[in-house]
């Protein structure tokens, strides 16, 4: 890194805010929070980049973006190829621009963050998609001709729909079977309206729905078909059913009323727009203390959504510090500015009911933290006798969610991973079985959209040299 | 979208459900449900199958009308459409050889026992089918019943049909017919499988039930249906339907079925035969 010489200019270290709803009008809102650069703005923010002669920012995106190359296209104000540099290898950049964790990724190696801000490489990814939408010109990529080879996707989730958009493109005929009747996956089900308007998720879904692939929404693979089942129609079979799996605490009274998953909370919300009840049926508690478990986006997510739907404290409960929380650090400061409380370094250990079998109070331990463990994260450690209890009226658990079980339950011949999930092998996404490839949440446990994608592509890139060339690939055993 | 074959009223409040959905019909088993919306705007409910047709690719359910949901579907015509019908989901019910076989029907479980009662005969058992209502204008599938029964009870609460009184009194009327079940299998409404539970208990008599908990998904996403099974959490989505009625924390079940209800709109599909105790 030291020996990068970048280009001799002064270095323009303020990275340009990005306009944002007001933090007191937006907790009375289900509109998105970040409004996005305006041209000028945009401009501004990609003249920062330093032109590195070999930059590092691309080696941090899972999808390795011509990142530099698209700056550029900015900063000459040619938007139209920008975009295109994009979708080469990112076919959502409208989401990734607005859901990665840049910080970890793409800007963590941003020279520039070595002296102050990185530049803002998501922001100017979502600018990019976002104007293109505006434009309304969506380009369609040339389509290789027909190959007569049938590939089926389970779930259309990110990792699903990255898969059926490459395959489709490169001629075999796609079908995605989705369990919810919905497509998106986590980004229509899990990530709110806030901080992903639906709308963009279904233009994405609609876009590949356009270059030709079937979609069957409402089928559970596993119970409506099996996978065996589908192969009697299909070549190949790509499982991206995701971590669907939410996880408890297995501590006494989670079984109380009152006590929500991430998953039942944000579903009733997002899915089923329990927010617009009682013109959707779909009722949603609007409780006026509630607690939130967990410290990650899912978390961040969840007391977002308790702070709009009007409760009057809402706190996320954290065994950790502030520096481990695992949410995207952009919306950690969303959530502190709409009043989110952090009760950081608390560990629940019970929860106490009411006579009618609703939660009354949690019961916590403090933490403080130990040597550091496995994951390098400082341990947490129970302080012995620090128990005290708070009164709540809704505690959502948002620890964690794991590899849906339904696809190895039901088909034969599939390992499994540590996590769970299915194992592949990481090269190709191929699983035990020759014909089946796997990836995202399914293989990683829940990760993110952009690893999800990555492993779609790699698959789908595995998939077409096998349907080309059968014997191309030796069978895994 | 699916479209309605029928819809009709059997007995008050209770309607027959066919639903053109071949890939279901395809693979049904008995004690498998599906999920539904009847509209873009509605609710996701779970409904027990109650028979199907593979050839003719439909599937039928029993309901009640309860709440919102079974209102709007309530209203529905042959020729109308629904935009979410999904499954089968739910594990199937166990069918082997047992030997007698004690199946309980009450509410829209008279609809879901059927198939299970017809699995069970096909698979060798001697069947007997107790039916369970609060008078006998609410009786239906009567017919159906007797012929995969080898014998057929009802218990009416005002004695209008079979046997006066609760599904309590299944001990004094299987003893007074001489029969001693390897197994009871009950599909109703939630007390209906928790009284059974309690009476067959200390005979020793296992009994699986078919529960009904509020479901979103169905698929094992959300965890609203969890229950406790044995002191352990199971979701009645993907682990369930079907337990043993003698390991389920009733209380808590109890508790957690009304979770919805100030604002519910259709969350207990069954809600009203708590008025029967
Ligand atoms: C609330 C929340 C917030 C998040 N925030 C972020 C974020 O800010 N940034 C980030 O990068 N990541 C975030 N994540 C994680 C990210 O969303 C996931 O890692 C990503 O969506 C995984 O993609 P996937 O395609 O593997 O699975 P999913 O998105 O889970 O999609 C799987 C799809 O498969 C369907 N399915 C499952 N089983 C079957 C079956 N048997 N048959 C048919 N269909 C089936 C499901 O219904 C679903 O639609 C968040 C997750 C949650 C829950
Ligand atoms: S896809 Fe994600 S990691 Fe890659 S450049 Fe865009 S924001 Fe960064």
């Amino acid at each position: 890194m030291a020996e990068e010489k970048p280009e001799k200019k002064k270095l323009d270290l303020q990275r340009r805010p990005m306009p944002k709803q007001n933090h007191w009008e937006r907790v009375k809102n289900f509109d998105e929070v970040a409004l996005g650069y305006p041209v000028a703005a945009a401009v501004e923010e990609a003249s920062r980049c330093i032109k590195c002669k070999k930059p590092l920012c691309n080696q941090g995106c899972p999808v390795g973006i011509d990142i530099p190359g698209f700056i550029k296209c900015i900063v000459e104000g040619d938007f139209g190829s920008g975009i295109r540099k994009i979708k080469k290898t990112n076919a959502l950049p409208a989401i990734c621009g607005r859901v990665c964790p840049q910080e970890e990724q793409c800007e963590k190696t941003c020279i520039l963050g070595n002296k102050q801000a990185p530049v803002a490489i998501g922001r100017l990814e979502r600018f990019l998609a976002d104007w293109e939408a505006a434009e309304g010109k969506i380009e369609v990529p040339d389509m290789a001709p027909k190959t007569g080879k049938k590939v089926a996707v389970i779930g259309a989730g990110p990792a699903g729909i990255t898969v059926a958009n490459d395959l489709i493109i490169l001629g075999h005929e796609v079908t995605i079977f989705e369990a919810l009747h919905e497509c998106g996956g986590v980004l229509i089900y899990g990530i709110p309206e806030f901080r992903l308007p639906k709308a963009i998720v279904n233009r994405e879904v609609n876009y590949v729905r356009s270059l030709g692939v079937k979609i069957y929404t409402d089928f559970v693979v596993g119970k409506t078909r099996t996978v065996n089942r589908l192969l009697e129609e299909f070549d190949a079979v790509f499982v991206g059913s995701g971590a669907g799996l939410p996880w408890f605490m297995e501590i006494p009274g989670e079984n109380l009323n009152g006590v929500y998953s991430a998953n039942e909370y944000l579903t009733r919300v997002n899915l089923m727009k329990g927010f617009r009840f009682p013109e959707y049926d779909t009722p949603v508690k609007r409780p006026s203390r509630v607690a939130v478990v967990g410290g990650g986006n899912v978390a961040m997510d969840s007391a977002r959504t308790a702070v709009r739907l009007g409760a009057d404290e809402v706190h996320l409960v954290y065994r950790r510090s502030k520096a481990e929380l695992p949410a995207r650090v952009e919306e950690v400061e969303n959530a502190e500015e709409e009043g989110v409380i952090f009760d950081l370094l608390n560990l629940p250990v019970r929860l106490i009911g009411d006579e009618n079998g609703w939660i009354k109070e949690i019961e916590c331990l403090r933490m403080e933290l130990g040597a550091p463990d496995e994951s390098g994260r400082r341990k947490p450690v129970p302080i012995q006798g620090s128990n005290y209890r708070v009164s709540f009226d809704a505690i959502v658990m948002a620890i964690g969610n794991g590899p849906n079980p339904l696809i190895q339950m039901t088909t034969p011949g599939l390992d499994i991973n540590k996590k769970g999930g299915l194992a592949t092998d990481p090269a190709t996404g191929r699983t035990s079985r020759p014909n089946i490839w796997a990836g995202g949440d399914i293989v990683r446990g829940a990760a993110t959209v952009i690893s999800a994608m990555g492993d779609g592509r790699i698959a789908a890139a595995s998939i077409h040299r096998y349907l080309m060339n059968r014997e191309g690939e030796a069978p895994v055993t | 979208m699916y479209s309605i074959v029928e819809r009709r009223m059997i007995v008050p409040n209770m309607h027959e459900f066919i639903v053109r959905a071949p890939v279901v019909a395809e693979s049904v088993k008995p004690g498998n449900f599906i999920m539904l919306r009847p509209d873009p705007t509605g609710e996701r409910i779970p409904l027990s199958v109650a028979d199907w047709d593979r050839e003719a690719g439909t599937v039928t359910s029993i309901f009640m009308q309860v709440g919102g949901t079974t209102a709007k579907l309530a209203r529905l015509k042959p020729g109308d459409t629904i935009p979410t019908y999904v499954g089968p989901l739910g594990k199937e019910t166990v069918i082997d050889k047992f030997g007698t076989v004690l199946c309980v029907g009450g509410c829209y479980g008279i609809g879901s026992i059927y198939p299970i009662a017809r699995a069970l005969k096909e698979a060798g058992n001697r069947v007997v089918v107790l039916l369970e209502a609060r008078s006998s204008f609410l009786l239906y599938w009567e017919d159906k019943l007797a012929r995969v029964a080898n014998d057929l009870f009802v218990i009416t609460r005002d004695g209008t049909k079979g046997r006066k009184g609760h599904i309590d009194k299944i001990p004094e009327l299987m003893g007074a017919a001489g029969i001693v079940p390897d197994r009871v299998i009950v599909n109703g409404c939630t007390f209906q499988m928790m009284r059974v539970s309690e009476v067959t208990k200390p005979l020793g008599w296992k009994t699986i039930v078919n529960m009904n908990p509020i479901m979103i998904d169905g698929t094992g996403m959300c965890g609203v249906c969890r229950l406790s099974v044995g002191g352990k959490t199971k979701f009645a989505c993907v682990d369930g339907p079907d337990f043993d009625g003698h390991e389920i924390d009733w209380a808590e079940f109890l508790a957690r079925r009304k979770g919805y209800s100030p604002e519910e709109v259709d969350p207990l599909r069954h809600s009203s035969c708590r008025s029967r105790f």
